[in-house]
């Protein structure tokens, strides 16, 4: 009698088949960026590629990966596309947030392997109507009773709000809480309807698709993460949006950077025995790409020293460096790639060359203003009228 | 020592609500106290107790509730003695 074998699914290097993924993305990104469309292909691949519960914990079905790992996968996607780099570290941001803050919760716990199963894509509705960009202070509160919330949200930003499987929704934690005593819930396509208030024609990051939408939603109570959302913002969402953007952002400036390379080889090639013009230039820009990777590296070897103490985390010391972290690389990223169109000239200023970093000129753009730069500055200037910064080289 | 922490409170408009309706164990961020808030508290705690809140008191945890902050001040004030 012939007897089953069990099925093991043999996964590649997830390094790899995000390689898969980012050839995919970068087939498509010029008519993504041109069209302002949500890269459905890439998302499609990336779900093929079972690369979205990849930080999940093994025991929940994942695989586990650090969150240096999963920045790395940013950072090879952020080479193809900028804005299927951005909607995948999105993605693992919420993701980090359940693996740090969900595990002990069954209702997550469950939602952690579904994620996994079912490849959902996460998105984030944190910008409200009345409060904009500060996340740690929101207007609407989830209503909860015999069980079941309601929850409804002026959300000015959803990206790829019409395109996810789930939204980590923050709120007030009741209608009787103050703008800071704030919850997350995750709403499931399904439990909540969304009609769209505003638009996204944007200079860069135009696949992102970040309208604004208003989010009425409903669900089982279980769905609030049981954490204050204060805890999941200082303890997950700080660190690993810092650490993924930049791993985003450090993929688009080192494309540039290629491009810039292969302009002053070719040129080096048309005129042998001379050092074509922007040679020296191309010296200057991978040092500063150089310093970017520094500073992200850095960022991450913090992170990784205080994860497991939820007391580092929520210090007022860790929260400045992850600001810095932030402020540091995006405006890093514009310097490198407007460094690179010096290097690749007219070449690179056309859109259609195989030396054009235009795109990745407008889509870095956004680093400065995704949470911006003045507000994060402002925020890490009030730490520091009671923190000291940390004078030691190595911790 | 707790009379004058309330009292810095009160004065300072630290949280959304009166005072008086706070207990010494109630949440202090739950009564509205926000990040710019708590560090302009800190400040006015270090100056009322003449103290200074080393880096690893600096986290949520320390600034909770009246409760916590009584015991890191005296903490504070014993090291000094």
């Amino acid at each position: 009698m012939p007897v089953a074998s069990p099925t093991i699914e043999i996964l590649r290097a997830p390094a790899e088949r995000m390689r898969g993924v980012a050839e995919i993305a970068a087939r498509h990104s010029g008519e993504v960026d041109r069209e302002g469309r949500f890269p459905q292909e890439a998302v499609d691949a990336l779900k093929a590629e079972r690369l979205l519960g990849v930080m999940v914990p093994k025991r929940f079905g994942g695989e586990g990966l650090s969150l240096i790992e999963t920045a790395e996968l940013c950072t090879i996607l952020g080479q193809a596309c900028g804005s299927t780099a951005m909607i995948y570290a999105m993605h693992q941001i919420k993701a980090s947030s359940l693996v740090s803050h969900g595990g002990s919760s069954p209702w997550h716990a469950d939602f952690m392997r579904e994620l996994v199963e079912q490849q959902h894509l996460l998105a984030s509705a944190t910008t409200e109507g009345g409060i904009g960009g500060d996340l740690r202070n929101s207007i609407c509160a989830v209503n909860v009773a015999d069980g079941r919330f309601t929850l409804e949200k002026d959300a000015t930003v959803i990206s790829y709000g019409l395109y996810a499987d789930a939204i980590l929704v923050t709120c007030r934690r009741s209608p009787d809480a103050q703008s800071s005593d704030q919850s997350m819930v995750v709403v499931k396509r399904g439990d909540y309807t969304l009609d769209k208030t505003t638009g996204w024609d944007t200079l860069g990051m135009r696949g992102t698709c970040s309208e604004g939408f208003r989010l009425v939603s409903a669900g089982d109570a279980a769905q609030i993460f049981p954490q204050p959302f204060s805890e999941i913002a200082a303890q997950s969402m700080l660190s690993a949006s810092h650490i993924l953007w930049g791993a985003v952002w450090f993929g688009i400036a080192a494309d540039a950077v290629a491009r810039a390379q292969a302009y002053v080889r070719a040129a080096a090639r048309k005129q042998p025995g001379s050092l074509p013009p922007g040679a020296l230039r191309l010296a200057e820009v991978v040092a500063m790409l150089q310093d970017m990777k520094a500073s992200v590296i850095a960022g991450v070897v913090r992170y990784e020293a205080a994860m497991s103490r939820p007391d580092e985390l929520s210090s007022m010391g860790f929260a400045a460096e992850m600001n810095n972290l932030k402020v540091t690389t995006s405006q890093r990223a514009a310097q490198i790639v407007t460094h690179a169109m010096l290097i690749t000239g007219l070449s690179g200023y056309k859109n259609d060359t195989p030396f054009s970093v235009g795109r990745h000129l407008r889509d870095v753009t956004s680093a400065a203003i995704m949470i911006s730069n003045d507000r994060i500055l402002s925020n890490t200037s009030n730490l520091l009228l009671v923190s000291r910064f940390d004078t030691s080289l190595v911790n | 020592m707790r009379d004058r922490i309330r009292k810095l409170i009160a004065e300072r408009k630290v949280v959304a609500v009166d005072v008086d309706t706070l207990t010494d164990t109630s949440d202090l961020y739950e009564a509205g106290l926000s990040s710019f808030a708590s560090i302009q508290f800190m400040l006015a705690l270090e100056d009322e107790f003449d103290i200074e809140f080393p880096e690893r008191m600096l986290t949520r945890k320390t600034f909770v509730s009246i409760e916590s902050i009584d015991r890191s001040i005296a903490e504070l004030i014993g090291e000094q003695v």
